[in-house]
């Protein structure tokens, strides 16, 4: 079997002559779990349509377990060997047995087959003993771990994900992503899952091809994608605070300084773009730590002096905004942020390494 | 008049508790005839109309709305199309069902079937886009596909099935130019029916029988509400109910 499953070569898809994906390529490994992240409108669910055959390509080429996806039949017997779950749960008028059976009636299993199948499937969902009820009475994120068990129950050697914890509260959702991660690990089951959430995509996928407007600009590790994003929109997407634009005006040894818009502001990265190229830095809020003394000198290569202009917590962190000439967001915990005693305008120094910024060639106005 | 009303019903009552012969030939026959229409309109309206919402054509929004037309067809002139098809000089008067109840059964489905198809159309429409997705990422074929969603809006289909009976059983029009109302006995059932019969009976001035027809006809209008109504019912309760 080749190692790879799905490969698709500048997919299209158009509606009514509005296109929703455009010169889409990309390979999905056996055995993987390949994130599709992007936010809501991105075409994620319409490509997830494509690859499950459930819909055609307007155009590109699409190969699935090695095979041609143009012929109905061949289209017909790929969906057999592939699953799909959907964001909001679609459950039939029937029992939850009946339910999970379905897809093996569809393939013609004797009845001690599936009674065993969907008795097995109802144990791994952890809802043994569910089998008479009718489906519809079942909460949200028990009727999402019934569709999941009737997606797998037919043994699928690629599973579809469509945002599948979108409506699920949070303990529903850890309970549908940890039955993923388990389908994975242990049937081998490759899975394609597309989300929003970036916590989530980072959680579950060991690669992730973002998508922004109908393309896919970037493809990666979860790590090359939240710290090394390829264009300034995806940097954005994936949250990052700090997006300066600047100059470079020095390169050597694979070090850059670049001067940035605000005049006398000079950054130190890890860069081998030529001098007087206009770029972007782009650094995390996280790699950027607090002083309350002058570091200069030390092994970071950006220190910056500044005022505390804003606070505001999140959670356990608080995102600290610092006017250096221009400010820059940093990320701190609340008992670090008590500990250096910050208050709106008070003075402090800043620090990121110059193996924390991340530099690409673009220009701001994009 | 007033006394002659009274006296009618005393003696419609009497009709039906005494069993008259005459009044259970005719309820017998209606219920016959209409059941078989009905049963036979649902058995071939339901795979039309879901061929119909399965496929895409051209035309296909006309010919919908040609069906939805048909369900305010005038049956008497659902009784004259027929008649001249049926008559002998017409193109299946070979068929000798002139006059008949076969013939009449052939009527009441020209009636029914445009309900149903509509009817299954309509229901189809209305599943989830969401759950046709699913059906065929489940490896359904069209056949399976078609039978889990009609299976889905069974309740649906039901009602637009009682509902064709319900027009069956109380067209007057069709009955009347196709049966031709003619007395059955002796081991012949004839062609009068509850609707023809009170039809002749009001015009021949015999009110009692003609009450009588009338309050069956009415119960039996009244049983296919009722029976609408707990199809209705069923269907919330049984998918929101734990067994």
């Amino acid at each position: 079997m080749s190692d790879t499953v799905i490969s698709a070569e500048s997919l299209a898809k158009k509606y009514g002559g509005t296109p929703v994906l455009d010169g889409v390529s990309f390979s999905v490994k056996n055995g993987e779990i390949f994130g599709l992240i992007g936010p809501s409108g991105s075409g994620k669910s319409t490509l997830i349509r494509l690859l499950d055959l459930l819909e055609m390509p307007s155009g590109g080429t699409l190969t699935i377990l090695g095979q041609e996806t143009r012929s109905s039949r061949a289209r017909f017997d790929l969906r057999r060997r592939m699953g799909l779950l959907n964001q909001k749960p679609v459950i039939f008028a029937m029992s939850v047995h009946d339910n999970i059976a379905l897809g093996m009636k569809y393939r013609g299993k004797s009845r001690e087959e599936i009674n065993s199948a969907v008795h097995d499937a109802l144990r791994a969902i952890d809802l043994p003993g569910y089998g008479k009820r009718m489906a519809r009475t079942l909460s949200g994120g028990e009727a999402q771990r019934v569709a999941l068990a009737r997606s797998i129950v037919t043994g699928p050697e690629i599973l579809f994900l469509d945002e599948p914890t979108a409506n699920l509260d949070p303990l529903s959702a850890e309970k549908i992503e940890e039955l993923v991660l388990g389908i994975n690990r242990d049937l081998g089951t490759t899975i394609v899952i597309s989300t929003h959430d970036m916590l989530q995509g980072q959680k579950l996928a060991g690669r992730i091809g973002v998508i922004l407007e109908g393309g896919i600009p970037q493809i990666g590790t979860t790590s090359e994608i939240f710290h090394r994003p390829a264009t300034r929109k995806i940097a954005r997407f994936v949250g990052v605070e700090n997006i300066i634009p600047g100059t470079v005006t020095k390169s050597q040894g694979g070090e850059a300084a670049i001067a940035l818009a605000v005049p006398g502001i000079t950054v130190q990265a890890i860069s081998e773009i030529e001098p007087g190229t206009h770029v972007t830095v782009i650094f995390r809020a996280e790699d950027v730590t607090i002083h309350l003394r002058d570091i200069s000198g030390t092994s970071a290569r950006n220190v910056f002096f500044g005022r505390i202009t804003s606070m505001i917590s999140s959670g356990p962190f608080v995102n600290v905004v610092v006017d250096c000439g221009l400010g820059i967001t940093c990320l701190v915990t609340v008992s670090s942020a008590e500990e250096l005693g910050l208050s709106f305008g008070k003075e402090v120094w800043i620090s990121f390494k110059a193996t924390a910024v991340h530099v690409i060639r673009e220009t701001p106005d994009k | 008049m007033e006394n002659e009303i009274i006296a009618g019903f005393v003696q419609a009552i009497n009709l039906i508790i005494t069993l008259d012969p005459e009044v259970i030939r005719i309820t017998i026959l209606s219920l016959q005839i209409s059941l078989t229409s009905t049963f036979l309109s649902a058995l071939v309206s339901i795979p039309i109309g879901a061929l119909i919402y399965y496929h895409e054509f051209f035309g296909k929004r006309f010919i919908i709305n040609m069906i939805q037309t048909l369900y305010a067809l005038p049956t008497v002139l659902a009784g004259l199309l027929l008649f001249l098809l049926l008559s002998n000089a017409g193109p299946l008067g070979f068929l000798g069902l002139l006059f008949t109840p076969q013939g009449m059964i052939l009527a009441q489905m020209i009636l029914v079937m445009p309900l149903i198809i509509g009817f299954t159309i309509s229901a189809l429409s209305g599943v989830d886009r969401d759950m046709k997705t699913i059906v065929n990422s489940l490896g359904a074929t069209k056949f399976q596909s078609i039978m889990t969603l009609i299976r889905e809006v069974k309740f649906a289909i039901l009602a637009a099935v009682i509902l064709g009976f319900g027009r069956a059983i109380s067209e007057v029009g069709a009955a009347m130019i196709i049966g031709g109302n003619i007395r059955g006995g002796f081991g012949y059932s004839g062609t009068r029916v509850l609707t023809t019969a009170i039809s002749l009976e009001t015009s021949q001035g015999d009110f009692p029988l003609a009450i009588a027809l009338g309050i069956i006809l009415l119960g039996v209008a009244v049983l296919v509400n009722f029976g609408l109504n707990l199809v209705q019912e069923g269907s919330v309760w049984k998918n929101y109910t734990t067994s």
